[in-house]
C-alpha cells in the first residue's frame, strides 16, 4: 500500500513533466514523447504522400504512350515522391522513432536538449509543409531528388521549383542535425546508473551510430546545396564550367552525403530488428559484441561507397575499384548481422506475432536488394544497370525491405508502448501478407526492365519495346502495396481508442521501455531504475535497484559517465515554453525569404537572434530558486 | 491514318492536304506521341550486338549465379531455423543463462559463414577487374572516329575516319561498321546526358566541361536502339538515337554517302521552291552542306536528312506523314522543344517536303 | 521490476547541479556543432582544392588576395586565446568578478576582429560571381564570418548575463563553453587563412 507521501510525489511529478494544456500546450511542450508523436505522425504523412505520388507514376506508366501525365507534370511528380520519401520520410522517422524510445531503453526521464528537439521538429515540419505548398502551387521541382547540375541550375531550371527544393534540404537538413546532437548527447551522458556501454540495447547503439554518420554526412549536402542556391541566386561560380566550376563537384559532395544517408535509414531498422528479433525469439541476440562493431563498421565503411553513384563518368578507372571494393567490403558487417539473427532465430523459442513476420520479410527482401547491390558495386555491370529500372528495383528493395519492413514490425511492436492499445492481429497478418506480395509484385519486374533497356525518370516508352506486359504487373502491385498501407491506416485508426489493452508490458520483453505504463507517464519513470544487466527486464533484480533523491517538483534529471554510467551530477532541464517555436518561426521566414532575395539573410536574421537570444535567457524565479539549492561539482 | 494523308499529300490536294495535315496534328498533338518502330530486343542488355556488351553479359552471369546461391543458402537458413524452431509466447522464460557451447558453435556459424561471405566477395573483385580489364583493352588501331555532342534532346555526331579520311556531320542516327572498333568523344553542350546502346556496351555520361570518351564495337549487323540515360529535362524520355550495325561493304557505301554534299535542284523546280522555303525558315538553324569541320547548329544537320530511319531522335518514322507534322509543330509533339512551330501554306509544305526528300 | 524497498536505492541528492568539461552535456552538444561546423569547413576547402587541381591557372583571372588585414587577424585571433583562456579558467574556479572582465575583453576581440574581417573582404581581389575561384574563397570567408559573427553575439549576450543576471552555477559551464568554442573559431581561421590567402599564392 502506498503512503500519502508517495502519492503526492507521483502526482507532482506528473505536473512537473505534463505538458500545459490547449494551444499554449502546442506550441510550448518540449516533452520528448509529446514532440516524438508529433514528429511520427509528420513523417507517416509525408509518407502517404510519397505513396500517392509513386501510385500517380504507376498509373502513368502502366501503359505505353500514356497521357494520363504530361512530361512537365510527371517530372515534378518523381521528384515530389523521392524528394519526399528520402528527405521527409525516411531519416526524419527513424530520429522521430528513436527520440521516443532511447530515454526509455536508457532509463531517463528525457532527452538531453528538449527545447532543440522541440525546435529541430518545427523547422522540419515548415520546410515540409514549404515545399507541398509550392507543389501545390505548381512551382515544385523537377529536377529528380537529387538534382544534377547544370540541370539544376538556374539557366536551365529557371523557376522556383528548384530553389524550394534546396531550401527544403536547409529546413531538414538543421533538423536533422540538431537531432543527431540531442542523440548523441542523450545516450552517452543520460543512461541510468549501472547501463554501461556494454549493458545498452543495440537499438540504442544504432541510434548512436546512426548520429554521428549525421553529423559527418550531412555537412556534405549542406554545403552542396547552399552553394546550389547561391549559384542560382547571386550567380556564384561554383557548379559552371565555363567560369572555372565543376559539374561533378555537385555529385561528389551530394553523394558524400547520400550515401551515408542510406545508412542513415538502414541503421536505425537493424536496431529495431534486434529488438523484435530478441523478444520474439525469447532470447538475446546471438553475438552482442559483434553485432556491435559491425554496426559502427557499417556506419564507418558507408563514408566510403559515394563515387559508385558516379560509374558513369570519367572518373580514372582506378579510383572507381577502389569504390567498387569497398562497396562489395561493407556487405560483411550487414551479413554479419544477418547471421547473427538467423542463429538466435535457430536457438530460440518462435512466437510468430506480426512484428516478428515484418522482420522475416526484411530477410527475403533485404537480401536480394542488398545482392542487387553487389551487382551494382560492379563497375562493367553498373554502366549497363545505372539509370535503369533495375536501380529503381535494387533502391526500393533495400529500402523497403530494410527500412520500411523492420518500420511497420517496429510499429506493431511499440504502438501497444505509445497507445496502452494492442494493434490487431489479423489486420497485421493480412497488411504483411498483402504489402510482401503486392512489394514483389511491383518491384521484381523492374529488374527485368532494366536489364530490356528501359532508363529511369521517363514519363513514358514506347509499344514496341516489350516492356509493357511488366509494366502494368508493376503498376498492379502498386495498387496493392496502396491497399496494404491502408489496412494499416485503418488498424491504427481502430486499435488507438478501441484496441484491447496493453498494459505495461506485453510482449514480455527485456528492455526498460517495458518496465514503465503503456503510455508512460510524463516523467518516463517515475523511480529511476539503476541496471545490472543487458534486457534488465529479464534478469533476476538486483541492489540497488532504483535512484532516490532527485526532486519531482523541477524536472531534475541524473547525469553519468560515458563509459560505465557512474553518478555524475543532476540538472534540471527546462520545462514547457514557447520560445522553440518562435525561433522556428523567425528560421522559416528567413530560409524563406532567402529564395526571394539576399538581403533576406540579413534583415531576417535579427528576428531569428531576437527569438534564440530570448530563448536562451534564463528566468529570474527559476534561477533563484536553483541557486538557492545548488550543489558546487 | 498515314496512307490517307500520304496519298492525298502526293494528289497536291489542297482541301485534302488541310484536312490530312488536322488529322495529322490531331493525332501527334496528343502530347505523347508513339516511337519508330523497332524490333524488341534492339535495346536490351541481354542480347549483345558487340563484344563489349558480351563482357559484361558475361560477368552478369557469373554475378547472377553466385548471388542465386547466396541468396538460396541465406534465405534457406533463415526459414529453416523457423520452421524448426520450437514454438513459445509471452510466457516462455527469455533464456539468459550463461553463454555455454551452444552459444559457441552458433558464433562459430556465424564466423565461418562470415568467412565464405568474404570469399564470394572477394570473388566478384576479381571478376570485376578481369572484365574491367578487358572492356579497356578493345583493340582500336584504325578505329572509327565519332565526335557525339549531346543537345536537349537530341545527338549531333561527327565523322572522321583516320582509314578513308572522310570527315562528315549527322544526327540521331549512328551507322557502325561491323567488326571495326569505334572510338566516340563525348561533350555536352548543355546539361548531363548519357549515351546508352544496351546491346553494344554500358553507359558513359556526356557531361559539360569535360570530353569522355567511350569504345565499342559492333560484331552483329543490325540495328540497335539507344535512349539518353541520365536525366536532362522535360523531353529526356524522347531522347533516343539508332545506331545500325553495317557489315563493311554497306557502312562504306553509307559513308561515301554522308560525304556528298546535298544536289542542287533544278531551276524552277518544285524542289527548288522547297530550298527557298529552307534557306528562308529553316536555315537560321540547322545546316545543308556544311563544310567537314562544321559551324555549330543549333539544329541537326540535315544534309543527308532523307537517309534516316527516324527524325526528332529516334521518336517518329521518317515519313512524310510524320515529317509534315514535325515542321508546322513541333512544339506540340514535343513540349519544350526548341524548334518553334512553322507556319507555311499547305504548296509551300509540299514544296519543302520534295526538297527534304532529295536529302539522300 | 519496480522495487519499493527504501534500503535498495541509491540516493543521488548529494550530487552537485552543475559541471564542467566531458561531465557536461552542453560540452557534448558543443562538440556536436563543432563537428558540423568542422566538416563543412572541411570539406568546403576541399572543394577549393578540387577546383583547383581542374583548373590550368590558379587563382582563375584574379589576383591573390592581399596579405595584410588576413594576417593582422592571425594575429589578433591569435592574442583573443589569452583572454580565452583565462576567462574560462575563472569560470570552473566559480569567480564572477574575473568572468564578467574576462568577457567584456573577448568581447572587444570579437567585435575588434569583425571589424577586420571587413577590411578583409574589401582585399580580396576578386568577386564571388567572378569565378569558382571567387564563388570558393567568399564561401569560406563567409563561412567564418558567419561563425565569427554568432559567436561574438554569443559572447556579448553571455556577457552582458553575467553583469546582470540572473546568475547561477550552470552560468560558469556556459562560459567554459563558450570559450572552448571561440578556440575553434580561432583554429577554423588558421585554416581558412592558410587556403584563402596562401593557397593561393603557393
Amino acid at each position: 500500500m502506498k503512503t500519502k507521501a508517495v502519492i503526492d510525489d507521483l502526482a507532482e511529478l506528473e505536473t512537473t513533466w505534463a505538458d500545459p494544456p490547449g494551444w499554449m500546450g502546442v506550441i510550448s511542450a518540449v516533452n520528448h514523447k509529446t514532440i516524438s508523436c508529433r514528429f511520427m505522425v509528420a513523417t507517416f504523412a509525408f509518407f502517404v504522400a510519397g505513396g500517392l505520388l509513386a501510385l500517380l507514376i504507376r498509373l502513368q506508366l502502366a501503359l505505353p504512350s500514356a497521357t494520363f501525365l504530361s512530361a512537365e507534370k510527371y517530372n515534378q511528380i518523381f521528384t515530389m515522391h523521392g524528394t519526399t520519401m528520402m528527405f521527409l520520410f525516411a531519416v526524419p522517422v527513424m530520429q522521430a522513432i528513436a527520440i521516443y524510445l532511447v530515454p526509455l531503453m536508457i532509463g531517463a526521464r528525457s532527452v538531453a536538449f528538449p527545447r532543440m528537439n522541440a525546435f529541430a521538429f518545427w523547422i522540419f515540419l515548415f520546410g515540409g509543409v514549404m515545399l507541398y505548398v509550392a507543389f501545390f502551387f505548381d512551382r515544385g521541382p523537377d529536377t529528380g531528388w537529387f538534382a544534377y547540375v547544370p540541370l539544376s541550375s538556374f539557366k536551365y531550371s529557371p523557376g522556383k521549383g528548384v530553389d524550394f527544393w534546396a531550401q527544403m534540404i536547409t529546413f531538414t537538413e538543421v533538423s536533422a542535425m540538431m537531432e543527431a546532437i540531442v542523440l548523441i548527447t542523450t545516450i552517452l551522458k543520460m543512461r541510468a546508473p549501472g547501463m554501461s556501454l556494454a549493458r545498452m540495447p543495440l537499438f540504442v547503439w544504432g541510434v548512436l551510430v546512426t548520429s554521428v554518420m549525421v553529423l559527418f554526412a550531412l555537412p556534405a549536402v549542406v554545403l552542396a546545396s547552399t552553394a546550389l542556391i547561391t549559384d542560382r541566386l547571386v550567380d556564384t561560380r561554383f557548379y559552371a564550367p565555363e567560369h572555372g566550376g565543376d559539374v561533378l563537384l555537385w555529385q561528389h559532395l551530394f553523394w558524400f552525403f547520400g550515401h551515408p544517408e542510406v545508412y542513415l535509414i538502414f541503421i536505425p531498422p537493424l536496431g529495431f530488428i534486434s529488438s523484435i528479433v530478441a523478444t520474439f525469439a525469447r532470447r538475446p541476440i546471438v553475438g552482442y559484441r559483434a553485432m556491435v562493431i559491425a554496426l559502427i563498421a557499417t556506419g564507418f565503411l558507408a563514408f566510403g561507397l559515394w563515387v559508385h553513384h558516379m560509374f558513369a563518368t570519367d572518373l580514372p578507372p582506378l579510383g572507381k575499384i577502389f569504390f567498387t571494393a569497398a562497396s562489395l567490403m561493407i556487405a560483411l558487417p550487414t551479413a554479419v548481422q544477418i547471421f547473427c539473427w538467423i542463429a538466435t532465430l535457430w536457438s530460440g523459442r518462435l512466437w510468430l506475432r506480426t512484428p516478428l513476420l515484418f522482420i522475416l520479410g526484411f530477410f527475403a527482401i533485404l537480401l536480394l536488394g542488398g545482392l542487387t547491390g553487389l551487382m551494382l558495386a560492379s563497375v562493367p555491370l553498373d554502366l549497363q544497370l545505372h539509370d535503369t529500372y533495375f536501380v529503381v528495383a535494387h533502391l526500393h528493395y533495400v529500402l523497403l525491405g530494410g527500412a520500411v519492413f523492420p518500420l511497420f514490425g517496429a510499429f506493431y511492436y511499440w504502438f501497444p508502448k505509445f497507445t496502452g492499445r494492442m494493434l490487431s492481429e489479423t489486420l497485421g497478418r493480412w497488411q504483411f501478407g498483402l504489402f510482401f506480395i503486392a512489394f514483389n509484385v511491383a518491384f521484381f519486374p523492374m529488374h527485368i526492365l532494366g536489364l530490356q533497356g528501359m532508363p529511369r525518370r521517363v514519363y513514358t516508352y514506347p509499344a514496341d519495346a516489350g516492356w509493357t506486359g511488366l509494366n502494368l504487373l508493376s503498376s498492379i502491385g502498386a495498387l496493392g502495396i496502396a491497399v496494404s498501407v491502408l489496412l494499416f491506416i485503418i488498424n491504427v485508426m481502430r486499435s488507438w481508442r478501441g484496441g484491447a489493452l496493453a498494459g505495461a508490458d506485453p510482449w514480455s520483453a527485456g528492455t526498460l521501455e517495458w518496465s514503465v505504463a503503456s503510455p508512460p507517464p510524463s516523467a518516463n519513470f517515475n523511480v529511476v531504475p539503476v541496471v545490472h544487466a543487458l534486457d534488465p527486464l529479464w534478469e533476476p533484480p538486483a541492489s540497488p535497484s532504483h535512484v532516490t533523491g532527485l526532486s519531482t517538483r523541477y524536472r531534475e534529471i541524473l547525469i553519468t559517465s560515458i563509459v560505465d554510467a557512474d553518478l555524475d551530477h543532476r540538472l534540471w532541464l527546462p520545462a514547457s515554453t514557447p520560445w522553440p517555436f518562435i525561433a522556428a518561426i523567425a528560421t522559416t521566414i528567413l530560409f524563406i525569404g532567402s529564395i526571394f532575395s539576399p538581403w533576406a539573410v540579413v534583415w531576417a536574421m535579427l528576428p531569428v537572434a531576437a527569438a534564440c537570444t530570448l530563448w536562451f535567457w534564463p528566468e529570474r524565479g527559476m534561477t533563484e530558486q536553483r541557486a538557492a539549492t545548488e550543489v558546487a561539482p | 491514318m498515314s496512307d490517307y494523308y500520304a496519298a492525298a499529300i502526293i494528289r497536291g490536294n489542297a482541301r485534302h492536304v488541310a484536312l490530312a495535315i488536322a488529322c495529322l496534328l490531331l493525332e501527334t498533338a496528343a502530347p505523347l506521341p508513339s516511337h519508330a518502330q523497332t524490333a524488341i530486343g534492339a535495346q536490351n542488355a541481354v542480347h549483345p550486338g558487340g563484344i563489349q556488351a558480351a563482357h559484361i553479359l558475361q560477368l552478369w552471369n557469373g554475378t547472377l549465379a553466385l548471388c542465386l546461391l547466396v541468396f538460396v543458402a541465406v534465405l534457406g537458413a533463415c526459414l529453416i531455423a523457423v520452421w524448426r524452431a520450437p514454438r513459445g509466447t509471452g510466457t516462455t522464460e527469455p533464456d539468459v543463462g550463461a553463454p555455454g557451447a551452444r552459444e559457441q558453435r552458433l558464433l562459430r556459424a556465424v564466423r565461418w559463414s562470415a568467412i565464405f561471405a568474404a570469399a564470394g566477395l572477394i570473388s566478384l573483385l576479381a571478376g570485376n577487374i578481369f572484365t574491367g580489364r578487358a572492356l579497356a583493352e578493345l583493340p582500336a588501331e584504325n578505329a572509327l572516329r565519332i565526335e557525339l555532342h549531346g543537345h536537349s534532346w537530341w545527338w549531333e555526331a561527327r565523322y572522321h575516319d583516320p582509314l578513308t579520311a572522310q570527315r562528315f556531320a549527322t544526327a540521331n542516327e549512328l551507322h557502325l561498321p561491323v567488326g571495326r572498333a569505334a572510338i566516340i568523344t563525348m561533350h555536352s553542350d548543355d546539361v548531363i546526358h548519357s549515351l546508352w546502346v544496351p546491346n553494344l556496351h554500358g553507359k558513359l555520361d556526356l557531361i559539360p566541361g569535360r570530353t569522355t570518351e567511350i569504345r565499342l564495337r559492333a560484331d552483329h549487323a543490325g540495328l540497335y536502339r539507344g535512349q539518353c540515360a541520365e536525366f536532362c529535362g522535360l523531353q529526356h524520355t524522347m531522347m533516343a538515337l539508332l545506331v545500325v550495325a553495317d557489315p563493311p561493304t554497306e557502312y562504306a557505301r553509307w559513308a561515301e554517302r554522308q560525304t556528298r554534299q546535298a544536289p542542287q535542284p533544278p531551276g524552277g523546280s518544285i524542289v527548288q521552291h522547297g530550298q527557298q522555303i529552307f534557306l528562308h525558315q529553316c536555315a537560321q538553324c540547322h545546316a545543308i552542306n556544311t563544310p567537314p569541320a562544321g559551324a555549330a547548329t543549333i539544329g541537326p544537320d540535315l544534309t543527308h536528312l532523307a537517309s534516316r530511319q527516324t527524325i526528332a531522335a529516334g521518336m517518329l518514322p521518317n515519313k512524310r506523314g510524320y515529317l509534315a507534322g514535325w515542321i508546322v509543330d513541333a512544339p506540340s509533339i514535343k513540349p519544350g522543344v526548341q524548334m518553334p512551330a512553322i507556319k507555311l501554306a499547305p504548296d509551300d509544305l509540299q514544296a519543302l517536303l520534295a526538297y527534304l526528300e532529295t536529302l539522300l | 521490476m519496480i522495487p519499493r524497498q527504501p534500503d535498495d536505492a541509491l540516493d543521488v541528492k548529494h550530487l552537485p547541479t552543475f559541471a564542467f568539461g566531458t561531465r557536461s552535456p552542453m560540452w557534448w552538444g558543443t562538440l556536436g556543432m563543432i563537428v558540423v561546423e568542422g566538416m563543412v569547413f572541411a570539406l568546403t576547402i576541399m572543394a577549393y582544392f578540387y577546383l583547383r587541381s581542374r583548373s590550368p591557372v590558379w587563382p582563375q583571372d584574379s589576383l591573390p588576395p592581399d596579405l595584410l588585414w588576413g594576417t593582422v587577424n592571425v594575429i589578433l585571433m591569435l592574442a583573443s586565446g589569452v583572454p580565452n583562456w583565462w576567462t574560462k579558467r575563472a569560470a570552473e574556479q566559480l569567480d564572477l568578478l574575473r568572468v564578467r572582465i574576462g568577457m567584456a575583453i573577448c568581447g572587444l576581440f570579437g567585435v575588434a576582429s569583425l571589424l577586420v574581417r571587413i577590411a578583409e573582404f574589401n582585399t580580396l581581389n576578386v568577386r564571388w560571381d567572378a569565378s569558382a575561384y571567387g564563388s570558393v574563397v567568399w564561401m569560406l570567408m563567409g563561412l567564418h564570418t558567419t561563425h565569427l559573427l554568432t559567436d561574438t553575439y554569443d559572447s556579448i549576450v553571455l556577457g552582458v548575463l553575467m553583469w546582470a543576471g540572473p546568475l547561477e552555477g550552470k552560468r560558469f559551464v556556459d562560459v567554459a563553453e563558450n570559450a572552448g568554442y571561440w578556440y575553434f573559431v580561432v583554429v577554423s581561421w588558421l585554416a581558412v587563412y592558410a587556403v584563402v590567402f596562401w593557397g593561393a599564392r603557393v
